[in-house]
């Protein structure tokens, strides 16, 4: 219960970072409009008879959601360059359970830029099932676990400086790797984007437009980096806060 | 050369239960060069106690303290609080502390960043008490990226306090408060203290821990030059200098004249920091006749405590 005090003052301090608030959520929200708007009548999007309004809002949520979760990175840094990361070292709270609330906080941003992104797809028109929107929103949501780990280590490795234009350039190569603006079907980046846990956010979104979902390959890669980037994450974690 | 609480260390040891540093020592590379921080140090504290950790910047005390808190592990040495590793007391939520460095988080309100760490610990104060002991009710409800330098600290002490902790660990604790600021703080500390709570405040102020202190831990350059009570302390501090020209004098020599505690050669220059001047300039013109331009001061109690220190010399650069 008590620890429901302290993520409730993460979500606070979440809100009230109108920077912040505004990169996670309101980006990928403009974007859609910029790009879907225009294109609400179009409903045989490239003859794969898919209307855009719907593309681009799953493109945009596996989009949308990897950019709220490793935004908590940019707040890690911010965080640790303010040294408050020995202060909390000087109380009970452990390595799993910090990164237990960040992660989590991380988690809420997504449901609410999710959210906000399926309420702006149905003013455009969007209509799916309710399997459909959960399958979906579960899948989205178990894809982003290796992402959380990701954020965790480089808000530990990356300074507050750097870390926005860091970022930036992830998010778009991750993005662009794993599919979210267009599909790649072969060669050597389409194998590299399988390797990706991008390409399996893309894929989990796609559950909308019919897609198989992930597959052993898919849970396998995303397993994968979640045992990978736990593990380094951690070991950040605690060669940081040696000194800082 | 320094008084050193050996006996005293002995005791305590035996009593345990305090904290106890043993041989501690803590480098750091920067660059090519490593900072030798701590150098050896033993030092016990008994439970109760309110000792300062006097000393100038890079004394060594912020490394000390961060090894006493378990946020650097010593090189050599170990560190012991109420008889565990450092780790295990701060799990238990048993140290409250101040640090030096950092600042707040920001996006919370003064209440709610007390509010939010208090719900980290096992048995936390009252918050609305807390807010009332450390001044910071007045402001409690602004923003923290808002308040003054004096208003964080005050914050930062409400922090140390809420863990309603055994041992209070205070890195110089009243660093950007004014004069009224800085007395309400103490009267606020004393009283803590007086509740039969173990303080260790670090401090570059002779008069705060000859004012707030049972005991003065006197640092330079990574080792303690001398511990004792401040009646003590002071006593040393307000001693007199041997000021002399005398080429190549060899340091050690100088150290073992009598009536000498310790010996700067800078240069040509000579500086003897003596408990007993006159015997100490007998001594030395006895030993070395070429010594000239003497002069004897009774140093004030801020420059002899800076030579005692060793710093002496770059003052006199």
């Amino acid at each position: 219960m008590r620890r429901f005090v302290y993520i409730r003052c993460e979500l606070l301090r979440t809100i009230r970072n109108r920077r912040y608030a505004l990169a996670a959520l309101g980006f990928p929200i403009v974007l859609y409009f910029l790009i879907a708007g225009p294109n609400k009548g179009e409903h045989d999007l490239g003859g794969s008879g898919l209307s855009a309004p719907l593309y681009y809002m799953v493109g945009l949520a596996s989009f949308g959601a990897m950019n709220a979760m490793l935004s908590v990175a940019g707040r890690i840094a911010t965080e640790r360059t303010a040294g408050w990361n020995r202060q909390l070292r000087l109380t009970p709270l452990t390595a799993r359970d910090y990164f237990r609330i960040k992660i989590l906080t991380g988690y809420l941003t997504v449901l609410a830029a999710l959210a906000l992104l399926f309420l702006a797809g149905t003013t455009l028109g969007v209509r799916l099932g309710a399997r459909d929107w959960l399958v979906m929103t579960g899948l989205i949501l178990v894809g982003l676990v290796p992402f959380g780990a990701l954020a965790v280590l480089l808000g530990h490795v990356i300074t507050a400086d750097a870390i926005g234009p860091a970022m930036g350039g992830l998010v778009a190569l991750l993005a662009v790797l794993g599919g979210v603006w267009f599909p790649i079907t072969g060669g050597a980046l389409y194998d590299i984007g399988r390797a990706l846990p991008s390409y399996w956010l893309v894929q989990a979104s796609h559950v909308a437009l019919g897609g198989q979902g992930w597959g052993r390959t898919g849970w396998l890669v995303v397993a994968g980096w979640t045992i990978v980037l736990g593990a380094l994450a951690r070991r950040a974690y605690r060669r940081d806060t040696a000194r800082v | 050369m320094a008084v050193r609480a050996g006996t005293l260390a002995e005791t305590v040891a035996a009593a345990g239960r305090g904290i106890e540093l043993r041989g501690l020592a803590k480098a750091y590379r920067a660059g090519d060069s490593v900072v030798q921080a701590v150098r050896g140090i033993d030092v016990s504290i008994e439970p109760r106690e309110t000792v300062a950790l006097l000393g100038p910047n890079g004394a060594g005390k912020s490394t000390t303290i961060d090894m006493i808190l378990g946020l650097t592990l010593p090189d050599e040495g170990a560190v012991s609080v109420f008889g565990e590793k450092p780790s295990a007391v701060v799990a238990a939520g048993r140290i409250g502390a101040m640090l030096q460095t950092g600042s707040l988080l920001r996006d919370l309100t003064a209440r709610e960043l007390v509010e939010m760490m208090a719900a980290l610990f096992p048995r936390p104060l009252d918050v609305d008490e807390v807010l009332h002991v450390s001044g910071v009710a007045a402001f409690a409800d602004q923003l923290t990226q808002k308040l003054s330098g004096g208003q964080s600290q005050r914050v930062r002490f409400a922090l140390a306090l809420v863990p309603d902790p055994e041992l209070l660990v205070l890195d110089e604790p009243t660093v950007g408060m004014d004069v009224e600021g800085r007395r309400a703080f103490w009267t606020t500390m004393r009283g803590y203290a007086a509740e039969g709570r173990t303080v260790l405040f670090a401090t570059h102020y002779l008069e705060e821990a000859d004012a707030y202190a049972d005991r003065i831990v006197l640092m330079a350059r990574g080792a303690v030059v001398a511990d004792g009570p401040p009646t003590e302390i002071k006593a040393m501090v307000g001693s007199r200098t041997i000021r002399a020209t005398l080429p190549l004098a060899p340091k050690n020599e100088l150290e073992r004249l009598p009536g000498v505690m310790r010996a700067e050669v800078h240069g040509d220059t000579v500086i003897l920091v003596c408990s007993d001047s006159d015997q100490a300039i007998r001594a030395l013109l006895a030993r070395f006749p070429a010594a000239r331009d003497i002069e004897i001061a009774g140093a004030g109690l801020e420059q002899a405590f800076l030579q005692l220190t060793g710093e002496g010399r770059q003052a006199a650069a």
